[in-house]
């Protein structure tokens, strides 16, 4: 029996979005616990009602969670594997504990606080370097990584973005306009960081980071907390919003795309893509729907060329060809045949390792989205190209 | 031998600080920095099944056998992709800027990519596709990392 249609998202909240380090005095346990209560509030629901966590890497500890909160019995506690890959992939998990009978309620969550030497951003660069609390560890297969000076997620999948554009064309004024899209759609929220205009001479006159890559084609360093309540598609009936069921999730990836991009090694085949082609199979088979299906998608956008070789995995246009589907302006809302990102995503509202983009799914199918998308059905959540696992989500009204 | 307690060896152009190459090597991985230290350039192969892996690794990911021969490579490559960095992460690599990272393919290694750097050439004359050539980084006593530069 699959997971389709066996569980709905019924609550989302968040803390307020904060640049890196603004968030202080708060604590990264305060933010959470504030999305927390407020996704609950939202739902209907109570702490005494949780009694299982659905997560990714790098979330706080569960423990922690429950004890401060008050949590009466926890059932569930599960983790993702990886990096940011598992972003849409918790509330999947949240799916499966409660399909499976382990749980009821299942909070997914991510928090997080990068105040002084705690840069997700240098997490390949070692503790003393600036990744702090996110650093990878030293170790062997490190050794052949961190001595080219490779330090940052952002330099590496610079090489996967060069791949692409060797292989298939694809220009600076397509991953340009990524960010330019991205930024229209933060403009009108109040939740957003970024809300001045972006032109392309913005985009070209900016500094570059890690070539191709410029400043815009990075996603902004934040502070803050999302959290999500899944439940049971008949317990979602009595809930106060209208409940968005989980259609189907999928996660996990090529076996040899692995740690992919400290690595390098992946095939051929696939080098320049997000990884996340098995995965985006999988999802569609489990909905019995397809990506023309699809109304609205919430890519992960911690890197523009991401966004483009997603719109591949994902089925919306061919492989290779991304760069001409955006540039035709396909990814614009309200315009386009599929607004992508409607809430300025990573790059231009907040980046909380992608779990601002379920909270904007939801709403997009409640019909309460800042942008909305009419008539809004199905949505496509995706967590982070990364490690493996990397992770989807197809949410329906 | 000259004495590098003061001046230390001479560094490729456009290498990352010395710093980065605090290596942690397991069993599998120490052969290849012992042999890099004596400027040899060695990729394990499959005993059984001839396929070359990068980095070293307790199995082939085709058979899953685990006896290997390090086979000694010539390290004449071609650039996979690469990034020129002009941003520094952290602070200890902002006297190196810019400098190129590059996933350099080892054809006569059956393909296995290796993460390095192109060194002593001009980062705007990097192309995909570009022949390369090995030169060794001596970063420290006893410690040699594989660097590349143009083959042309």
């Amino acid at each position: 029996m699959s997971l389709r249609d066996r569980a709905a998202v019924v609550g989302v909240g968040a803390s307020q979005y904060y640049k890196r380090g603004q968030s202080l005095p708060q604590t990264s346990l305060e933010l959470v616990g504030k999305a927390i209560l407020a996704a609950l509030d939202d739902a209907g629901l109570s702490v005494g009602d949780v009694d299982g966590f659905g997560l990714y890497s790098f979330g706080l500890d569960t423990a922690l969670v429950a004890q401060t909160l008050g949590i009466p019995e926890v059932r569930f506690s599960g983790m993702l594997t990886g990096g940011g890959g598992g972003a849409a992939g918790s509330v999947g998990l949240a799916a499966a504990a409660i399909a499976s009978g382990m749980a009821d309620v299942v909070v997914s969550y991510m928090t997080l606080q990068q105040a002084g030497l705690r840069r997700f951003g240098a997490s390949f660069a070692g503790s003393e370097g600036g990744g702090g609390q996110y650093s990878a560890p030293p170790s062997p297969e490190g050794d052949f990584v961190r001595p080219a000076g490779l330090l940052g997620p952002g330099q590496m999948f610079s090489i996967v973005a060069r791949r692409h554009m060797h292989q298939y064309g694809t220009r600076r004024e397509h991953f340009a306009e990524v960010a330019i899209s991205s930024r229209n759609n933060a403009i009108p929220r109040e939740s957003a960081l970024m809300r001045s205009p972006l032109t392309l001479d913005d985009y070209f006159d900016a500094r570059m980071i890690s070539d191709p890559l410029c400043l815009y084609d990075y996603c902004l360093e934040c502070d803050g907390a999302v959290a999500v309540v899944t439940t049971s598609g008949e317990r979602a009936r009595d809930l106060r919003q209208p409940p968005v069921h989980v259609l189907a999730t999928a996660h996990g990836g090529n076996g040899r795309w692995g740690q992919a991009i400290t690595w390098m090694n992946m095939d051929d085949e696939y080098f320049a893509s997000s990884g996340h082609r098995p995965v985006a199979k999988r999802l569609y088979e489990m909905a019995e729907v397809g990506p023309a299906d699809v109304d609205v998608a919430e890519l992960y956008d911690h890197f523009t060329p991401m966004v483009l070789m997603q719109l591949e995995d994902y089925g919306f246009c061919p492989i290779g060809e991304s760069g001409a589907f955006v540039e035709a302006g396909n990814i614009r809302f309200p315009s386009g045949s599929l607004p992508v990102n409607t809430h300025g995503g990573n790059l231009s509202e907040a980046y909380i390792i992608g779990m601002t983009h379920v909270k904007e799914a939801v709403e997009q199918l409640r019909g309460t989205a800042v942008n909305q998308v009419r008539d809004a059905e199905i949505a496509l959540v995706t967590g982070g190209p990364a490690s493996i696992p990397v992770s989807s989500l197809l949410l329906r009204k | 031998m000259t004495d590098t307690t003061n001046t230390g060896p001479i560094r490729p152009h456009g290498a990352p600080p010395a710093e980065l190459a605090v290596l942690t090597p397991d069993s599998w991985t120490e052969p290849f920095w012992v042999a890099a230290a004596q400027h040899r350039l060695v990729v394990p192969q499959c005993r059984r099944c001839a396929t070359f892996r990068m980095p070293p690794s307790p199995f082939c990911y085709v058979c899953q056998a685990q006896d290997i021969d390090w086979t000694e490579q010539t390290g004449d490559g071609r650039v996979y992709s690469y990034t020129i960095i002009h941003h520094a992460v952290v602070p200890l690599m902002r006297d190196a800027l810019p400098y190129v990272v590059a996933v350099v393919e080892l054809p006569d290694a059956g393909g296995v990519r290796i993460v390095s750097n192109l060194v002593d050439m001009e980062p705007a004359e990097v192309e995909v596709g570009m022949p390369v050539r090995l030169v060794w980084d001596d970063v420290a006593e006893g410690v040699a990392v594989p660097r590349f530069t143009s083959a042309r």
